[in-house]
């Protein structure tokens, strides 16, 4: 085992920015203290890639960002051989050609290994790569070490990372993969957390806008059929434009207790389907409670 | 005490490995947890279960373990049929022989009425015997019990994988395990179904092309490009859910993996045993939010590719009959409902996961089989790639 940090281990609770409930506090305490990779998943918006950062800044560690995409292969992680410039350069009689390691890219994975302190590592949206890309990164996950053929050089890590991994579930991933990480599910708030949040936000809100708000929010959750339910990033954008609006908490709620449009919706709902939907729903709603 | 509880877990389905326990072990010694049991609780979630999914058997498991089996005998009378009634209290194992003699009770409306009488008669929890509705007997109400023409009551899963049920069911569950799909052989089966439309801007860098036609030009690059693929099929998915499923729901869930990422537009529904008027989207809230299959139908146009996978095993009445579904009252047939399907969705195909060599021996097999004119396929490497072809096809 590569050397582990001798004073205890540094603890997350959550930050003045971000509210962590108990079960993600334990999943990232846990992560930290056995430095094992967690994985985290979670309806879009929930605040999966801010916990990296927000971890990053409570525990004071330099934080990495491997932002994946359907083309991102696992070596790219490692390192990369620019084997392009090399042969500019060799065209061109540079003298730099002579030593292979000048042409040796250095990848997120390796900043992290070669990093003076711990940092905190955030490999976001790990299943937007091929099926493979997971079943590559196993051993440098598992002894947070590989080996660059091409200046036959072995990179262990100063500080085992600590690795948060972000899944938006698009593809499943490998039990081999799995059995090495920690695992968390980010559930979508409850009213009461959701009011934490939001007052960390906008701190003092007026109570009854707050109120509303939420009763509108939730409400619109609970409407079937929706492609996209609205989260948290969506509330919380919503509340910007009815604070910068200045919209008073009368106009959330119809007076006669017919169901009503909430008033710029469009930050809620972000597909036409579902604006759709829900102005059938809202329509056929008033025509019945006439 | 923790080892007992790995077992359980494991028991319940829930995919633990010792280097997990191991792990848990671990961060126990260096005190992540600290002591209560709802920290003891998120950490053990933590590092036992890798996916959400397995969060419900998790709790329920975590639950039975550490509070103590609940008295489950209490508040009998409270409603008609107790479900401690059903719970297991001892499993039948009849022989053969013994198997012929119990007599089926007649058709399915006797069935039904027998049961309001005998329900209506019987006052506490029963087991075992020949007549009344408890666990483990050979009455044809009950659960956990044998008999050939049985009405399930208030089972946790299905037993016998069928209300009125087929006789071998021994001999299916050991044909299961030869279904080698895994996510990744699917996956290229399911490749079959793909038909690359090339369209929109030249992007890509069509190597072929540029050398034959840079030697063409002896010599000098002459750069060929040609758009990028898309994924041009469209598939609308119908999963069969519960009851007799439970043991499919693995490989279906892996077909439904591979398949997600596999088209550009997929759309997924759910149905329980047969399609009927109304299908669902989300499993926990199926009996709330239900939408109607002729909605379905309106918004999803004829060039969808209809798949419905489902092991189409349950007593004929719940095909053929109106009100023969096992969950609802249904005023047409579900025959009727596949026949809609079948007409508006042009190219189909029902994939069964119960093997091929075992359909002529399930009635309602073979009725699905007729209505669907031969559109039914294992869910086999070679049954998926019949399948697609089918569905290419006309």
């Amino acid at each position: 085992m590569p050397p582990a940090h001798d004073t205890p281990a540094p603890r997350f609770g959550g930050t003045e920015r971000y509210i962590a409930t108990a079960d993600l506090s334990m999943a990232v305490n846990a992560a930290i203290t056995l430095a094992r990779p967690l994985l985290i998943k979670g309806e879009p918006g929930t605040g999966k890639t801010q916990l990296a950062e927000e971890v990053a800044r409570s525990l004071g560690r330099p934080l990495l960002e491997w932002h994946i995409k359907s083309t991102t292969k696992a070596q790219q992680g490692l390192y990369e051989y620019d084997a392009v410039s090399r042969l500019r350069d060799s065209q061109l009689g540079d003298a730099r050609v002579h030593d292979i390691g000048n042409y040796i890219v250095r990848g997120k994975l390796w900043e992290a290994f070669a990093s003076d302190e711990q940092p905190v590592l955030l490999i976001d949206e790990i299943d937007k790569a091929d099926i493979e890309f997971p079943n590559d990164l196993l051993r440098e996950l598992d002894r947070m070490e590989f080996y660059v053929y091409e200046t036959r050089e072995l990179v262990r890590a100063r500080h085992r990372p600590i690795i948060l991994i972000t899944s938006n579930n698009e593809k499943e991933l490998p039990d081999a993969f799995l059995r090495r990480c920690f695992f968390h599910y980010i559930r979508f708030p409850d009213a009461d957390t959701m009011s934490q949040i939001i007052e960390v936000h906008f701190p003092g809100l007026k109570p009854e806008l707050l109120k509303e708000a939420l009763g509108a929010f939730y409400a619109l959750r609970e409407v079937p059929g929706l492609k996209k339910k609205p989260s948290t990033s969506e509330l919380l954008d919503w509340l910007k434009l009815l604070l910068a609006e200045d919209i008073p908490p009368e106009a959330l709620r119809s007076a006669d207790g017919k169901a009503a449009i909430p008033p710029l919706y469009g930050a809620l709902l972000k597909n036409e389907q579902d604006v759709h939907l829900f102005e059938q729903l809202v329509f056929m709603n008033r025509r019945t409670s006439r | 005490m923790l080892i007992r509880f790995f077992l359980m877990l494991r028991e319940a389905g829930v995919p633990v490995s010792l280097t997990e326990f191991l792990s848990l072990l671990e961060a126990l010694k260096q005190g992540v947890a600290g002591y209560s049991i709802e920290d003891f609780y998120f950490l053990a979630r933590t590092v036992l279960v890798k996916d959400e999914r397995h969060y419900d058997r998790f709790d329920r498991v975590f639950a039975a373990h550490f509070k103590g089996v609940e008295q489950a005998f209490a508040a009998l009378a409270a409603t008609p049929i107790p479900a401690d009634w059903l719970r297991r209290q001892a499993e039948l194992w009849l022989s053969p022989e013994e198997r012929a003699k119990v007599e089926a009770l007649g058709g399915f409306e006797a069935l039904m009425k027998t049961l309001a009488e005998r329900l209506a008669e019987q006052r506490g929890r029963h087991q075992g015997g020949n007549k009344w509705v408890g666990t483990a007997g050979r009455s044809p109400f009950g659960a956990y019990g044998y008999n050939p023409e049985g009405v399930r009551v208030g089972q946790d899963g299905s037993r016998q994988r069928s209300a009125v049920k087929v006789w071998d069911r021994r001999e299916f569950r050991n044909l299961d395990d030869s279904v080698e799909i895994g996510t990744r052989n699917v996956k290229l089966a399911l490749r079959r179904l793909r038909r690359f439309a090339r369209e929109g801007a030249a992007q890509e860098l069509d190597l072929g092309g540029t050398i034959d036609a840079t030697a063409r030009n002896a010599g000098w690059l002459d750069l060929k490009l040609v758009p990028e693929r898309h994924n041009a099929i469209k598939v609308l998915l119908f999963l069969d859910v519960g009851g007799s499923m439970d043991e499919h729901v693995r490989v279906c869930e892996e077909l439904f993996t591979a398949a997600r990422s596999e088209f550009k537009h997929l759309e997924y529904y759910y149905f329980h045993n047969f399609v009927y008027e109304t299908v669902w989207k989300d499993n926990r809230r199926r009996h709330a939010e239900r939408i109607p299959t002729l909605e379905v139908m309106r918004t999803y146009a004829p060039d969808y590719r209809l798949v419905i996978v489902g092991d189409a095993t349950m007593g004929p009445y719940e095909i053929v009959q109106p009100g023969g579904s096992v969950e609802h009252w249904n005023d047409e047939p579900g025959a009727a409902w596949i026949e809609r399907l079948r007409r508006h969705y042009p190219r189909h195909a029902w994939l069964n996961p119960e093997p091929e060599e075992r359909w002529e021996y399930v009635p309602s097999i073979g009725i699905a089989r007729e209505l669907l004119e031969g559109r039914m396929f294992p869910l086999t490497l070679a049954g998926i790639d019949r399948a697609m072809r089918a569905l290419n096809g006309r």
